[in-house]
């Protein structure tokens, strides 16, 4: 009843081809990103921006790079985590060789290192898929933190290869407040997630999903492999590398190479299978709920162990936790093998008819 | 259909769980965060770390009723060793009481990298004891961050020395081979600079190996090894690496008398689970193992045995515990030494850090403590935030660590002039004008 599109007509192409042709995706949109620009910052405490937030928008936005290489590009790949290492590296190095460099250019600038890197090992793509893809690009997650550890330049020579952020400043002014750093990475990420969604709807999208589809057919109807390929490596880790930057700089503050490992990288690829492979908005469910869930069960946890005066074996919630996470996770896959965004599809396709399905 | 109305269901479940729990501690404790570790695969030596930290608190509301009738009250957040669970975890604890978690022991050298910028922030000091970032014994730079007792450098300097003095000197030194086999992490990496420092001082040769995290698979390193031919081996392990280099060593055919690891790497999880591979391993240790001291009698009779903890009998007295019960008294001190100055109440973070800066346990006050023996004295000031740099060698015979050496320090002059080399350039990087902080 809600959410119905009927006697919306569209009449010019401009409103045909917009983002969100329905005015309720539009509406709900705003709502949402007003609540994150105007009621979260009042709202939230501390522990809310660094804990949970400004993580959960970092990996989103990890997620969505690597969803823009495997989702809809169909090139499996294990190498994130490093991408976001050369990110992360490459933004501290900006910051402290060149004088006066700006913040969001290093950003940036981290992100087209990434991205060049992110090219020369997707080298491999152009002769190999599938699984013995993701073990060439296995090579990038062992080769890359090995390298920004054994080469002391990348850290400055700092004695244990650790890099510290430097403080955050735009124009004269610091970023030093949870909040302001929430707001910043919440932009970039805004952003980024806005140009992604218009990239795969855009030519070079198309082009993506007609390799990941069938390349054959794709390389018949004068679709570039090499170049599109290629393209999809390069934007993929650059949207890693400016994560990378980000967790550098927003989140954590420190970064050691070697904390970008294949975990993480399994992480970032567990988030997009979650969230849904070839989504957007997956991207963005996926990060929130392999971050944010494991938090959650804990204080759940936590507090029924509290309220019923339970006097556990210490680490046993943290056991529980555990058990109780690969539990949702197995549920999840099974009832819905595309991912919680088909799912919110699925709610939409039966939003427009309720409360009269039939 | 159904399974659409299974998920939905799946997903308000979910959602109602995640309801978020903050409860405020009970007003006028003194409250303690403890960002501390049981799972995952250090969790064998956070949770004897943990357990001696925990049983210590016990022992003083028990005991003494508190620290001069102010209660202690705790939480203990899991980190798994990950650094951004250890971020969360202290997020977590800053909000849970009006004065802030007292003091973070993060027990993990990553952990407390990833805190340095943060506590300083929030004015929480951060103490890590026996680890953590050496150059932060500068506490005109890091006034917010307590190496406690040893460092990294000193360890490194003074397992040099011990090896020197098992060689018949310094100079007996020179053309020898000497292996470090280390962690591959920030932890394992720390020793590197003194390292060679000392390998160009005294002229020995230097071969650094890594292992990557875990260090259950050491094959490859030990054929290095044993191509090198090192006349000793230095075992910067952690976890299961040290008992995996133990018995890869045996295997090997490498004398386990002629390795030494750090205090991370000298713990009875480590030579237990090397089963007889380990006897004659030496370790450096910040602590000695061991019930013999009238606070672990004490805490016996007014904890474990009262049943306020549930502690396993056989970790009670081994390396880790009781340097968790340390860690737990250096903290409880601070709080006491704040208080003699400002007054019996719960103390905040910024009057915390004074406490430690202050902090003066001497071999008297030790013994009073019934620590005597277990722990050197230490005594912090703003320009030295680390403490004495003693270390005691200890061996493990095939059944217990016994004390191979007396309280033993480093080359402590090499050691401050790269602390101060090294702080002054962290300082020029991140734009910290030096200098001690007031009294709060």
């Amino acid at each position: 009843m809600l959410y119905r599109e009927a006697g919306q007509f569209k009449t010019s192409y401009a409103a045909d081809q917009q983002l969100l042709p329905i005015r309720q995706d539009r509406v709900a949109l705003i709502v949402l990103l007003a609540i994150a620009y105007l009621a979260v910052p009042v709202v939230a405490n501390d522990y809310w921006f660094n804990a949970i937030l400004i993580p959960f928008l970092v990996f989103a936005l990890a997620a969505l790079g690597l969803n823009i290489l495997t989702g809809y590009a169909g090139q499996l790949s294990l190498g994130s985590a490093a991408f976001m290492a050369v990110g992360a590296v490459a933004a501290y190095n900006f910051e402290l060789r060149v004088p006066g460099m700006p913040l969001l250019a290093s950003f940036a600038l981290a992100g087209l290192c990434a991205a060049a890197v992110g090219v020369l090992f997707g080298l491999p793509s152009l002769r190999i898929k599938g699984f013995y893809l993701a073990v060439a690009t296995l090579a990038a997650q062992f080769f890359i933190p090995w390298l920004l550890v054994k080469v002391g330049w990348f850290s400055n020579y700092s004695s244990s290869g650790v890099i510290t952020a430097q403080p955050m400043q735009i124009v004269g002014y610091v970023f030093e407040q949870p909040v302001e750093k929430y707001l910043l990475v919440l932009t970039v990420v805004a952003l980024m997630a806005l140009a992604a969604k218009n990239m795969v709807r855009s030519a070079v999208g198309r082009s993506w999903m007609a390799v990941r589809d069938m390349d054959v057919a794709a390389a018949v109807i004068g679709i570039p492999i090499m170049r599109t390929k290629l393209v999809a490596f390069a934007v993929s880790s650059f949207y890693c590398g400016v994560a990378g930057a980000l967790y550098a700089y927003a989140y954590v503050g420190t970064v050691q190479p070697e904390d970008l490992n294949l975990d993480m990288s399994f992480r970032i690829l567990f988030m997009i299978i979650i969230g849904g492979i070839g989504s957007i908005l997956g991207s963005f469910l996926g990060a929130a709920f392999i971050t944010l869930l494991p938090i959650f069960l804990e204080s759940a946890l936590h507090a029924i162990t509290q309220q019923f005066g339970l006097d556990l074996v210490p680490g046993m919630t943290s056991m529980v936790q555990l058990l109780v996470f690969g539990g949702l996770i197995i549920f999840f896959l099974i009832v819905e093998p595309n991912g919680l965004a088909r799912l919110w599809q699925i709610t939409k396709e039966k939003l427009r008819l309720w409360p009269f399905p039939h | 259909m159904k399974n659409t109305r299974l998920t939905i269901i799946g997903l308000l479940l979910a959602a109602a769980l995640l309801a978020p729990a903050t409860h405020a501690q009970q007003a006028g404790t003194q409250f303690i965060g403890i960002t501390g570790y049981r799972v995952g695969p250090y969790g064998a030596n956070g949770a004897a770390f943990f357990s001696g930290f925990i049983d210590y608190l016990h022992l003083v509301n028990e005991r003494d009723g508190g620290v001069n009738g102010v209660k202690l009250s705790w939480e203990e957040c899991e980190t798994e060793y990950n650094n951004t669970k250890g971020v969360e975890c202290y997020e977590r604890l800053k909000t849970r009481s009006a004065t802030g978690p007292t003091a973070i022991h993060p027990m993990s050298t990553g952990i407390t990298y990833a805190l340095i910028d943060k506590t300083a922030a929030d004015r929480i000091p951060l103490i890590s004891f026996g680890y953590g970032r050496t150059d932060s014994v500068d506490g005109r730079v890091f006034p917010w961050l307590f190496p406690l007792v040893s460092n990294y450098w000193d360890a490194a300097t003074a397992i040099v020395k011990f090896i020197a003095d098992r060689e018949g000197g310094e100079a007996r030194l020179a053309r020898k081979k000497i292996v470090l086999l280390y962690h591959d992490s920030a932890y394992g990496k720390e020793p590197h600079p003194v390292l060679e420092a000392e390998a160009k001082k005294l002229r020995f040769e230097l071969k650094m190996i890594p292992v990557p995290h875990p260090g259950n698979e050491q094959q490859a390193q030990w054929l290095q090894i044993r191509q090198f031919r090192p006349d000793w081996v230095i075992v910067w392990g952690w976890g299961v690496m040290t008992a995996t280099s133990l018995s890869t060593a045996q295997k090997m055919g490498f004398p386990r008398d002629r390795m030494v690891g750090n205090w991370w790497a000298g713990s009875e999880i480590d030579t237990e689970a090397a089963g007889g591979a380990a006897a004659g391993y030496y370790a450096a240790s910040l602590n000695l193992a061991g019930r013999d001291f009238p606070v672990v009698r004490d805490v016996q009779k007014h904890v474990l045995d009262k049943g306020k903890s549930q502690t396993p009998a056989k970790t009670v007295g081994s390396v880790l515990w009781n340097r968790g019960l340390a860690a737990a008294m250096m903290t409880v001190e601070a709080v006491r030494t704040a208080q003699a100055k400002l007054g019996k109440k719960p103390m905040t973070g910024a009057q915390v850090r004074w406490g430690i800066e202050n902090l003066d346990i001497d071999a008297k006050r030790l013994n009073q403590l019934g620590f005597g023996g277990m722990v050197p004295p230490l005594e912090v000031s703003c320009t030295d935030h680390g403490g004495s740099g003693l270390v005691r060698f200890q061996q493990w015979d095939g059944r217990q660590w016994k004390a191979a050496s007396e309280w033993v320090s480093g080359d402590r002059a090499l050691v401050r002039r790269m602390v101060e080399d090294s702080a002054a350039k962290y300082a020029a990087e991140k734009g910290i004008r030096p200098g001690c902080l007031a009294a709060p």
